[in-house]
C-alpha cells in the first residue's frame, strides 16, 4: 500500500492507482472532460490537473495519469491549480462558445465572461476529447473513426472523411460526447450518425414490433459472442 | 566486400593497415560535400575534379576524396588540399584546372580562392588560420573533413571504432556508465538531461528486451548540425550507439531519421551495411560475444516526433502523438519496454569520453555543462555555418569572432537560440556565457542548437508570431493548453502587428504563457511561450509601441507602415516606377517627383529598397 495526501487528508492506495481515482473513490471532486473509467486514460483535456510536491519541488501534473506515489501531497484546488484549471476553460469557451457543457462549466469557475475578444469565439462542440475514438477502439473493438489531421484542424473523423465502412452503428461514441458533438437520430427503421455519414436499418422486435437496434450492430454481438440466430429477434424489453 | 574482424586485434591490425598504405605526401583534395556545398553546387566541382585528373594523366598522383560538412557554409564549396592544409573557398568548376596547374602540379597557391579576413584584409592559406575556426573546438565535428562518410576505412584509420574495442574488453557496462556519468555529458536533444543517469536507470530498470535510439529528428528551422553529423561522420554515431547499447544490456536499436534527409539516411544506411560486414554491428561483435542489430526508421517530417514518446510511438507504427512521462521512457518506452533515446550529437560524443576519458572531457565547459556544443549560426550573420565551441564560451565570441559580425553593417539586436520555441537573448546579454543553464535563465534554451542572429530590421513582435505560427502548425493537437492556447496566442500577435492590439494583450499573453508553460501534456507546448514571453521581457517597448502608438519601430509589420515620395528631392528617374509591381507609382516626367497611389500600394517595399537617393520615404 501507498500513502499520500491529498488536501491535508491520508489516503492508502493500490501501486499503479492514478490520483484521480483515489480522489473520486473518496469523494473529491476533480472535473474532467476526456476521462471515462472504461477507457484508458488520455490526459487531453487537462482539466483535472492538480499540484503534487514531494519535499521542495512542486509541479502541476494530471491526475487521470499520475499514479499514487508514496509522502506526495497533492492539492487539488490550490491557486495555481484554479488559475489553470480556468484558462483552461477559457480556451475551451472561446473554441465552443455556444456549447452549454462549457459554459456551464466554465461559469461554475467563475468565467463570467470570456477572456478572448468576440471575434475568436467560435462555434464549436467537439473538443476533440478523443473519447468516441478511444471507445470504438478500446471498448468496441471495431476502430471505425480516428482522430485526423494535427494541430488546430485535429477531429475525430472517418476514413478520408468517406462513411465509414467499420462502423456498426452502434452509437457508444454518441452517448459517450461529453459535448454532444456527435449528432445521432433514429428515425422510423433506420439510424443516422451524420458526423461519420453512415446509416442503418434497425431491427423491428417480432414481439412489440419496435425498431430497436441496428441490425450491424447486434449480428456483430451475435457473432462475437457466438449466439444463436434468433437470439436477437425480439427486443430486450419484450424478452 | 570487406572481410569481418573477429577480435580487437584483428582490428587493430586493419588500422595498421589503412595507415600503413597512405601515403602523407601524396596531394589529397579534400571537397566539402555538405548540405551548405551541396546547395553550392560542389557536385559540379567534383566532376571537373575528377574529370581534370584524369585528363592531365594525374590518376595515380593524387586523391580526390568527398567528405561531410566542413562547417563554413557561407563560403562553399569548400576544398581543402593537403599536405599543406590548403584553403580554397567558394570553388567553381572553372577554377579546377587552375587548381590542379598550380597547387598540385607547381606546389603555388591560388590566391584569389584564399579566404580574406574581412577586417585586416590579409588572405590566409590555412584553415585553422581562419578567424571562423580559431575558436571552434571541433572534437565531434573535427574530422569530418578528414573521412568520406561511405569510408568506414577512412574511420576506422583516424581510430574509429577503437572506443568500442576499449569499452567491450577493457570495461565493464557499469564501468562505461561510471564514465559517462563523470564525464558530464547532457543530452543534445533540447532538454540537457544527464546522459549517464539516464543509461543508468534505463540499465536498471526491470526488463529482458531494452531499446536504443538515435533522435535524428532534427526539426527546428535554421537547425542543420545533426543532419551533417549523421552526413559526415555517421559511424561516429553509430559507434556511441553501439557502446551505449553494451553499457545498458540492449540487443536492438535504431536510427528515428527523418525522410527530408536523404543524404543523412543513405549515410547512415552504408554506415549500418559496413559496419555489419565488418563484425561491429550484429551478432559476437569483434568476437566479444556482444550481440546489436540496428534499424532505420524515417520519419514523416512532423516537428512533435523529436519529442521522445511521440517519436516512439511513431517508431511502433502510430500517430506521432507525445503521452504523460510519469512513467520515464526508460521504464516504459518502446513498446513499452525499457528505452534510452539520445540524439545524434550525444551519441557521437560517446566514442570521444570512451577514448579520451572523462576527466580529460570534464576540461571542456562550465560546472553544469561539460564538453562542446554544435551550433547551426545562422540568419543576419557574415559566416554561416556550423560551429562547434566549448560551453561556456560567450554569444558575443560566437557571433562577432567567429561570425564575423552582423551582415551588411547592420545592428544587432536579438539571438535566438533553442530553435522555434527558444527564447530572444537581446545585446544586454551578448557576454552570456552559453551553456544549458545559463540559456535557461535568460528564458531560452540551449535545445538542438539552432542559433538564428537578427539584426535591426528585424520586428520582435513579427517573430514571436513567426515561431508561434510555426508552433501552431506542429502542435500535434492532443491537448487543450498547447492545442488552443498557440492559437490564441498567434491570433493576439496577429492583431498587434496589425494594429488591432488592445492593452490588455501583454498580460493575457503572459497568462497564457503561465497556463501552457505548467498545463502542457509535452515540452512542446510548454516551451511554446518562450518567443513570446523572451520578446516581452527584453523588447517590451515594440509591443507597446505597436499596441499604444500603432507603429512598428523596425518598420516590418505592413499593417503599420506606409511608403511615401519624398517630393522635394525626388528627381523623377523613374526607378521606382519600373520596380513597382503594382503600377503604383505614375512617372510625371523628367524632373518632376513621380506620384505614389497609396491605394495600389502593397507596401512590397520595391521602391524603397530601389530608390538610392533616399527619396522613397517608409514611416
Amino acid at each position: 500500500m501507498i500513502t499520500f495526501k491529498i488536501d491535508g487528508r491520508e489516503f492508502k492506495a493500490e501501486k499503479g492507482q492514478t490520483l484521480l481515482q483515489v480522489a473520486r473513490e473518496n469523494g473529491i471532486d476533480i472535473p474532467t472532460l476526456c476521462h471515462h473509467e472504461a477507457i484508458e486514460p488520455y490526459g487531453a483535456c487537462r482539466l483535472c490537473i492538480v499540484e503534487i510536491s514531494k519535499g521542495k519541488r512542486t509541479k502541476i501534473v494530471t491526475s487521470c495519469l499520475y499514479p499514487v506515489e508514496e509522502g506526495l501531497e497533492v492539492k487539488t484546488g490550490s491557486p495555481r491549480v484554479i488559475s489553470n484549471r480556468k484558462m483552461i476553460l477559457d480556451l475551451l469557451l472561446a473554441r465552443c462558445s455556444k456549447n452549454k457543457v462549457i459554459q456551464e462549466l466554465a461559469s461554475q469557475m467563475g468565467i463570467e465572461q470570456p477572456s478572448f475578444k468576440p471575434e475568436y469565439l467560435e462555434d464549436n462542440d467537439c473538443i476533440v476529447c478523443g473519447l468516441c475514438v478511444r471507445t470504438c477502439e478500446q471498448v468496441v473493438g471495431v476502430s471505425a473513426i480516428s482522430l485526423v489531421n494535427r494541430g488546430i484542424t485535429k477531429e475525430p473523423a472517418s476514413p478520408f472523411l468517406e462513411p465509414t465502412i467499420a462502423c456498426i452503428g452502434c452509437g457508444s461514441c454518441y452517448y459517450i460526447c461529453p459535448t454532444g458533438a456527435i449528432k445521432m437520430e433514429d428515425r422510423g427503421d433506420t439510424r443516422i450518425i451524420y458526423n461519420w455519414k453512415v446509416e442503418f436499418k434497425l431491427k423491428k422486435c417480432k414481439v412489440c414490433g419496435n425498431y430497436w437496434a441496428p441490425e450491424r450492430q447486434l449480428e456483430y454481438i451475435r457473432k462475437k459472442w457466438h449466439l444463436p440466430e434468433d437470439f436477437f429477434d425480439i427486443c430486450p424489453t419484450c424478452k | 566486400m570487406l572481410t569481418r574482424l573477429h577480435s580487437r586485434q584483428d582490428l587493430e591490425a586493419l588500422r595498421k593497415e589503412l595507415v600503413n598504405n597512405r601515403k602523407p605526401d601524396k596531394p589529397r583534395i579534400t571537397i566539402c560535400s555538405g548540405t551548405g556545398c551541396h546547395a553550392y553546387g560542389c557536385v559540379k566541382a567534383t566532376e571537373a575534379f575528377k574529370t581534370g585528373v584524369a585528363n592531365q594523366g594525374l590518376g595515380d598522383k593524387v586523391d580526390i576524396k568527398t567528405t561531410g560538412c566542413h562547417g563554413f557554409c557561407e563560403k562553399g564549396p569548400i576544398v581543402a588540399i593537403q599536405p599543406g592544409d590548403i584553403f580554397y573557398q567558394q570553388v567553381k568548376p572553372e577554377d579546377v584546372p587552375e587548381i590542379l596547374d598550380e597547387t598540385i602540379i607547381r606546389n603555388s597557391i591560388v590566391e584569389r580562392l584564399l579566404y580574406t579576413d574581412p577586417t585586416t584584409g590579409r588572405k590566409i592559406t590555412h584553415q585553422h588560420e581562419v578567424p571562423f575556426y580559431q575558436k571552434q573546438e571541433r572534437i565531434i565535428f573535427g574530422s569530418n573533413g578528414e573521412i568520406d562518410p561511405t569510408s568506414i576505412e577512412d574511420y576506422i584509420a583516424i581510430g574509429g571504432y577503437s572506443a568500442l574495442a576499449k569499452a567491450l574488453f577493457e570495461m565493464t557496462p557499469e564501468q562505461i556508465i561510471e564514465e559517462v556519468k563523470h564525464s558530464g555529458l547532457r543530452g543534445r536533444g533540447g532538454g540537457g538531461f544527464p546522459a549517464g543517469i539516464k543509461w543508468e536507470s534505463c540499465r536498471h530498470a526491470p526488463g529482458d528486451i531494452k531499446y536504443v535510439i538515435v533522435n535524428a529528428d532534427e526539426g527546428d528551422p535554421g537547425a542543420y548540425a545533426d543532419r551533417s553529423l549523421l552526413e559526415g561522420n555517421p559511424h561516429s554515431v553509430l559507434e556511441g550507439l553501439i557502446i551505449g547499447a553494451y553499457a545498458i544490456g540492449c540487443r536492438e536499436g535504431y536510427v528515428y531519421v527523418r525522410h527530408e534527409y536523404p543524404l543523412a539516411v543513405e549515410a547512415i544506411r552504408i554506415a549500418i551495411e559496413q559496419a555489419q560486414q565488418l563484425g561491429l554491428l550484429g551478432d559476437d561483435i569483434l568476437g566479444s560475444g556482444f550481440d546489436f542489430h540496428v534499424r532505420i526508421t524515417r520519419g514523416g517530417g512532423a516537428f512533435v516526433c523529436g519529442e521522445s514518446t511521440a517519436l516512439m510511438a511513431s517508431l511502433e507504427g502510430k500517430v506521432g502523438e507525445p503521452r504523460a512521462k510519469y512513467v520515464h521512457t526508460v521504464e516504459r518506452g518502446l513498446w513499452d519496454s525499457p528505452s534510452n533515446l539520445n540524439n545524434v550529437e550525444t551519441w557521437s560524443n560517446v566514442p570521444v569520453i570512451i577514448n579520451k576519458g572523462a576527466d580529460w572531457y570534464r576540461t571542456l565547459g562550465t560546472d553544469g555543462s561539460k564538453g562542446t556544443k554544435i551550433f547551426s549560426l545562422v540568419g543576419k550573420i557574415n559566416n554561416t555555418g556550423l560551429v562547434e565551441v566549448p560551453m561556456g564560451i560567450t554569444l558575443r565570441e560566437i557571433i562577432y569572432d567567429i561570425g564575423g559580425g552582423i551582415r551588411d553593417g547592420k545592428k544587432f539586436k536579438a539571438v535566438q537560440t533553442g530553435g522555434p520555441s527558444g527564447g530572444c537573448i537581446p545585446e544586454s546579454l551578448l557576454d552570456l556565457p552559453v551553456d544549458f543553464d545559463e540559456l535557461t535563465k535568460a528564458g531560452s534554451m540551449m535545445g538542438s542548437g539552432g542559433m538564428i542572429v537578427m539584426d535591426e530590421t528585424t520586428c520582435m513582435v513579427d517573430i514571436a508570431k513567426y515561431f508561434l505560427t510555426f508552433l501552431e502548425e506542429e502542435s500535434c493537437g492532443k491537448c487543450v493548453p498547447c492545442r488552443e492556447g498557440v492559437k490564441r496566442m498567434r491570433q493576439i500577435l496577429d492583431d498587434i502587428t496589425e494594429g488591432k492590439g488592445d492593452e490588455k494583450d501583454i498580460d493575457l499573453l503572459e497568462r497564457l504563457s503561465a497556463t501552457l508553460i505548467d498545463s502542457s501534456l509535452c515540452a512542446l507546448g510548454a516551451t511554446a511561450p518562450n518567443p513570446v514571453l523572451t520578446t516581452i521581457r527584453y523588447f517590451k517597448d515594440e509591443y507597446e509601441a505597436h499596441i499604444k502608438e500603432k507603429r512598428c519601430p523596425a518598420g516590418v509589420c505592413k499593417a503599420l507602415i506606409h511608403y511615401y515620395i519624398v517630393e522635394e528631392k525626388c528627381p523623377g528617374c523613374g526607378l521606382c516606377v519600373k520596380a513597382c509591381p503594382q503600377e503604383a507609382i505614375t512617372f510625371m516626367g523628367k524632373k518632376k517627383p513621380v506620384v505614389l497611389d497609396e491605394s495600389k500600394c502593397i507596401k512590397c517595399g520595391a521602391c524603397y529598397d530601389i530608390c538610392k537617393l533616399g527619396d522613397v520615404g517608409k514611416e
